[in-house]
């Protein structure tokens, strides 16, 4: 089963959201996505001060399976990309929800239309 | 629900990811596809090969219709257990699947195809069997495990008999031998596969394969699934039918004219006299291996371009690509003009990013072929 941390929000395609203390927001990829795409081998994170509408990709990782889009889950700017994800992409394998994230964000306003922790179990199950 | 292999309740207890492959419901990995890659590049690892159809033809005349039926010459078989690799072509050339023929003896030769393709390569097959009487049999009944790996051979053979161990070590690469297990049960023990290493493809009765697979497990045999298959494969440049050819393309524009025999003049074939027309009116395409020199990985259907002053032109497309877990970099089958150069671009999600032509294979026996 994967893990879903409490704290954190999610999307419906398989993205988290965690907000710092700060106000800004640390965004990678779910447990379950990265389960789903198998080892990760290469990354692709956004550029700092790249200006984004919720539901626009940004990122790029792909697995030795295939090449699959992160979406922005919240309107905002790229703070800065995970550099670290350059030289070892597979953190996201090891460390989805720690080492493992994508990109940093400043956002516009409250982040807003997200799912809980026990939603995104819920749309989970769903989706079989 | 796809099919299931006699496999299936093991793959499921050891946590495999199972997903749809040609109907049938397969292990992906059992956790990293890339730790089960370097378990075969550099000791052993064990596939469920089950979905692929076996296919045993008796009869007086087998080998006079192999001969029609395979681009390759079945005459080149003159030695018992000896395999053979060969495409199986329609009238126009086009490829309907690609196969293994073992030979046993002049009455019964033994066919190994693709799973996907079974029921249009069983009705092709008993078509042009049917003048030659010759009595097609699907081996439902087996299962088929690919041991593969430098420690395969000898992991399989300390599960064998005392009797048969000496038989199957003895086997030289690409032959295979019916062997009888201490049950009394058949086996059929080959030195083939699919990955670039040593190893053997074993079919044997359904019910005996999950204890055999728990018993190479408990040797230290790694669990490998699919995905660890294919960027196996790839490293070793061997073709994947429904990727890198199909009905619409030909093997000597998929790198598969080594497999195509027009030796002996008086063998007609099916599809060689497109070929001969293809190749009197002079090929178009060639069939190369790439490296990709920049980051990002390449893989099926993405666009092989040149430089021009006028912008990139389309040259080919990527049959097959992958990140190579062996050489840590991106590598690809590809389909180009037969002028296209030693350095290509490739449109990779619209950026095009640099790759090399190289000689293929690029990994074989653990070692890295290309620099």
């Amino acid at each position: 089963m994967s893990n879903i941390p409490a704290d954190l929000k999610y999307t419906k395609s398989h993205e988290w959201v965690r907000t710092l203390a700060n106000g800004n927001v640390e965004i990678g990829i779910t447990d379950h996505a990265q389960g789903a795409l198998g080892d990760l081998v290469f990354v692709e994170v956004p550029e700092a001060g790249k200006a984004l509408k919720a539901g626009d990709a940004f990122a790029v990782v792909e697995s030795v399976k295939a090449a699959s889009d992160v979406y922005a889950p919240i309107a905002g700017s790229v703070l800065e990309g995970n550099p670290s994800l350059t030289g070892a992409p597979e953190l996201i394998n090891s460390e989805p929800y720690g080492a493992g994230w994508i990109a940093r964000m400043k956002p516009n306003g409250a982040p807003a239309g997200l799912l809980s922790a026990a939603e995104y179990q819920a749309h989970l199950a769903a989706e079989g | 629900m796809g099919r299931r292999t006699p496999l299936y309740d093991l793959h499921v207890g050891l946590n495999a990811r199972m997903v749809d492959f040609g109907g049938w419901d397969m292990p992906v990995n059992y956790g990293s596809q890339i730790e089960e890659h370097h378990a075969v590049r550099r000791e052993a690892g064990v596939f469920d090969v089950s979905h692929m159809c076996v296919i045993d033809a008796r009869g007086a005349r087998v080998r006079e219709f192999l001969s029609r039926l395979v681009a390759n010459d079945v005459a080149k078989l003159t030695t018992s257990g000896k395999a053979l690799y060969s495409c199986m072509l329609n009238e126009t050339g086009g490829v309907i699947d690609d196969l293994i023929i073992y030979f046993n003896d002049e009455s019964f030769f033994r066919i190994v195809v693709n799973a996907g393709t079974r029921d249009k390569d069983l009705a092709w097959m008993r078509k042009v069997a049917a003048p030659f009487g010759i009595e097609l049999t699907e081996r439902t009944d087996l299962a088929m495990l690919a041991v593969q790996g430098p420690q395969a051979r000898d992991r399989v053979a300390e599960l064998l008999p005392a009797e048969h161990r000496a038989t199957a070590l003895a086997l030289e690469p690409f032959f295979g031998k019916p062997l009888s297990n201490e049950k009394g049960g058949h086996w059929f023990v080959a030195r083939t596969g699919y990955t670039g290493e040593d190893g053997f493809e074993i079919m044997l009765p359904a019910d005996e394969a999950p204890g055999i697979w728990r018993a190479l497990n408990a040797r230290g045999v790694k669990s490998a699934g699919l995905g660890a298959r294919d960027t196996l494969r790839l490293e070793a440049a061997m073709n994947l039918y429904g990727n890198d050819m199909d009905e619409n393309q030909n093997p000597l524009e998929s790198g598969l004219a080594w497999t195509v025999s027009f030796e002996n003049p008086a063998r007609d074939f099916f599809g060689r006299k497109a070929l001969e027309s293809l190749k009197a009116a002079g090929l178009r395409q060639k069939f190369v291996a790439l490296l990709l020199e920049d980051r990002g990985v390449l893989r099926g259907h993405q666009k092989v371009v040149v430089a021009t002053g006028e912008g990139a032109r389309e040259i080919g497309e990527i049959t097959s690509g992958t990140f190579s877990p062996t050489m840590e970099k991106s590598i690809a089958l590809a389909r180009v003009n037969r002028d296209a150069g030693a350095t290509v671009q490739v449109d990779v999600r619209g950026k095009l990013l640099n790759a090399r032509v190289v000689k293929a294979p690029f990994v074989r026996k653990g070692q890295v072929l290309v620099s």
